[in-house]
């Protein structure tokens, strides 16, 4: 544990160095150290200056608005966003998930498991791929895709072509690649065509054949430097995630599972609806998002991780023969009942994105997912619940209704808030064990990014920062004063200029 | 010898009684429009349809054809007007087309892309509008308006008078045939044509909202144009 960082006794004689923006992640974070004389960290926080306001302005709309409005949230993860509210919206006019008709919850799997594998391949390959090849502290022009591309064009390709095919499986159900429509109260708007499929199938042995090779790929990079992969940023700590009935790795619809570090049960099977029953979050005030924890652990042991680490973690099994084996090496890699390291989360990730291509394959010999039988209707209710397996780990969409179906009231607790608490330890850690008493310089601190990048943190789901983002290191005196400034402008010029 | 007029140079028959818009319609050229419907009486409000008449500006849905005109429709300077028309009508309303279950069937919209509308131009108002969800099955969004008075002509067809326009300027706005003001206390039913006309997403059905799916909107693979002249042809021949 690294709470001892999250804020120092005094700020007397201390300097402040800030990460700002972090780049490569999805939306507006930013890191910031205090370091006394001797360069030992005293302070270290991630920082989510980004405020949204999503729960606030879908009030007073009518529900049947809200798939589509909240996926507006985020550019990379809208069809979780999209298939959450519409999992609520459904209990709004009666149905539970297991009333969905068939053939439509199966087109909302297809769907959703496109979503995750272009996410997961967008996030391994364009944004982390560069500080896994190149190393955490390489020249600062190569860690880009670009320069993946030029020093590695079979992984970059197969990269780009495993999201594209993620966002043509999207594109197919909701007639875009970014905010379609599918989803409408107690079903799909639209079936699966004869042609639609041929198409998605045409190419679906490639794209699991590339998935299986990013495994490979990221199992090769990760045993390149065992001790260093599994310690890098890695912490102890509770995992939540759904997984089905019988334990398997779910990302559409299943029952709530927590694990302590030690592989013990938390919590099983429980049902999201009654998520305030187990999730509470706090709020603290150098920071947006909030900082949810498990309400029988309390708020300084019940913070938990969520997303692919938590998932792979949590799960008995993995339904699709390919990545049950990769699942089954992996976990025998951690050598105890569950794997903490945090740059593992990248090995769990590309397992997850070699299930979705074989379900993917699954799904699409399924005649069922072409059925035309799509949406079913109950009587109506006030109150609806939905939570999805979002690439980024565990999504919960709440909303209350009037009498006219007009939204009075809604919550959401987004998968990186969740990995909030889990993303400072991650940082203070870094900070703690590799960068104190050492001279700060931009390579020294990507160490940071890197071991937040591994979260695939979604910090607004808004702007996309990839290669050569503008960065800013201050230091600045105990008055304030600044004393010295490096910056890293858009084109990747660097610039020393003393200020004061 | 029918008598004709020339709209950019093509010489069009017309009979008498027509407006330019009805005779141009009848001869395949479309004028950009959002408050004329060929079921109701011109209103001439909305100003898209303005063309050139011998030399003078006139709105096409209500100016009579006339032997021997010489009119200017489909010029750059006409369009670059109908833009900033459609920018304005954007502005004044809060027309937010990603979250929009109209959107793709829309006519405001469809404007915008037929005039190659780019970006808003103008400061938005953000007028304070309304949402009235009390009918059980029709939802009026006042956020989405423009004034076209479709649903007042529609409704007064109807026999039942729901709608009107009240107030003026920024404070203008739709307006209920009841003394609560509310939707539900008034006679609109969901079969009435008043409830399915609006060009905008300012009336609509209630949870039929994005139940089309992309790719089946009315201007997801013809232009508003096409669908247009499709729509007032056949209108006509019946």
């Amino acid at each position: 544990m690294y709470d001892y960082l999250e804020t120092a006794e005094t700020t007397e004689n201390l300097r402040r160095v800030a990460v700002d923006p972090i780049s490569r992640v999805e939306g507006h974070g930013k890191i910031t150290l205090l370091l006394d004389q001797d360069n030992q960290v005293r302070q270290a926080r991630l920082h989510i200056v980004e405020f949204r306001g999503f729960e606030r302005f879908i009030q007073g709309r009518p529900y049947w608005e809200l798939p589509v409005i909240v996926q507006r949230l985020c550019g990379i993860c809208p069809v979780s966003h999209h298939l959450a509210a519409g999992k609520a919206i459904d209990q709004l006019v009666g149905i539970e998930p297991e009333n969905l008709p068939s053939a439509a919850n199966k087109l909302r799997r297809l769907l959703h498991f496109g979503q995750v594998l272009q996410s997961h391949a967008l996030h391994f390959f364009h944004l982390s791929s560069p500080d896994l090849l190149f190393g955490f502290e390489s020249d600062i022009n190569k860690r880009n895709i670009i320069a993946v591309l030029n020093d590695y064009p079979d992984i970059g390709l197969q990269g780009v072509k495993l999201r594209k095919y993620g966002q043509e499986v999207i594109r197919m159900i909701c007639g875009k690649r970014i905010h379609g429509t599918g989803a409408v109260a107690g079903g799909m708007n639209k079936a699966l065509t004869q042609s639609e499929r041929d198409y998605l199938l045409s190419d679906v042995d490639q794209i699991i054949a590339w998935a299986a090779g990013a495994v490979e790929l990221v199992k090769k990079i990760h045993g390149s430097n065992l001790p260093y992969y599994d310690e890098f940023a890695t912490i102890r700590s509770n995992y939540l995630g759904l997984t089905s009935a019988d334990g398997a790795l779910e990302l559409y619809h299943g029952g709530l599972r927590a694990k302590n570090d030690q592989g013990e049960t938390i919590v099983d099977h429980v049902d999201y609806c009654r998520y305030n029953d187990y999730i509470h979050e706090e709020v603290r005030s150098w920071s947006y998002m909030k900082f949810p924890y498990l309400l029988s652990l309390g708020k300084e042991t019940g913070w938990y991780r969520v997303g692919p680490l938590a998932r792979i973690n949590n799960c008995d099994y993995i339904a699709t023969p390919m990545a049950e084996v990769e699942r089954l090496e992996f976990k025998a890699h951690g050598g105890e009942a569950m794997v903490h390291s945090t740059l593992a989360f990248h090995w769990a990730r590309l397992i997850e994105a070699l299930h979705c291509a074989e379900s993917i394959k699954e799904l699409l010999n399924d005649p069922e997912v072409m059925g035309h039988d799509l949406v079913a209707q109950g009587e109506k209710r006030y109150e609806g619940v939905g939570v999805i397996e979002a690439p980024r780990g565990t999504l919960f969409h709440h909303y209350q209704v009037d009498e006219n179906d007009i939204v009075t009231k809604a919550n959401l607790i987004v998968s990186t808030t969740s990995n909030n608490m889990a993303m400072n330890e991650s940082v203070r850690q870094v900070a703690a064990e590799y960068l104190s008493g050492r001279e700060l310089t931009e390579p020294l601190l990507n160490n940071l990014e890197v071991a937040i990048r591994a979260y695939d943190p979604c910090l607004s789901c808004a702007t996309h920062a990839v290669g050569k983002m503008p960065l800013q290191l201050e230091l600045v005196d105990v008055e304030g004063r600044l004393i010295d400034r490096l910056i890293k402008h858009g084109d990747g010029a660097i610039e020393h200029d003393l200020g004061g | 010898m029918s008598k004709t007029i020339t709209i950019d140079g093509d010489s069009i028959p017309f009979e008498d009684g027509q407006t330019i818009m009805e005779a141009a319609a009848a001869a395949g050229i479309y004028i950009p429009h959002l408050c004329h419907h060929p079921e109701f009486a011109p209103h001439g409000s909305c100003k898209l349809c303005t063309v050139i008449v011998n030399g003078r500006a006139c709105s096409a849905c209500t100016f009579p054809a006339m032997d021997g005109q010489e009119i200017l429709n489909n010029s750059k300077e006409l369009n670059d007007d109908r833009r900033r028309i459609t920018q304005m009508l954007f502005v004044e309303g809060n027309h937010l087309c990603p979250g929009c279950e109209k959107s793709g069937n829309c006519q405001l919209q469809a404007i915008g892309y037929y005039l190659n509308m780019l970006d808003n131009h103008f400061l938005h108002f953000f007028a304070p509008r309304e949402l009235d969800a009390s009918h059980p099955d029709v939802l009026v969004d006042q956020n989405r308006c423009i004034f076209c008075t479709l649903c007042v002509r529609a409704s007064h067809k109807d026999g039942k008078d729901v709608f009107a326009i009240s107030g003026r300027g920024i404070n203008k706005r739709l307006i209920f045939n009841a003394d609560s003001g509310l939707l539900k206390d008034t006679d609109l039913d969901v079969s009435d044509q008043a409830a399915h006309i609006c060009p905008t997403g300012a009336i609509l059905i209630k949870r039929t909202g994005f139940t089309q799916p992309i790719g089946e909107r009315l201007f997801d693979h013809k232009d508003i144009s096409e669908t247009s002249l499709e729509q007032e042809q056949g209108d006509h021949d019946r």
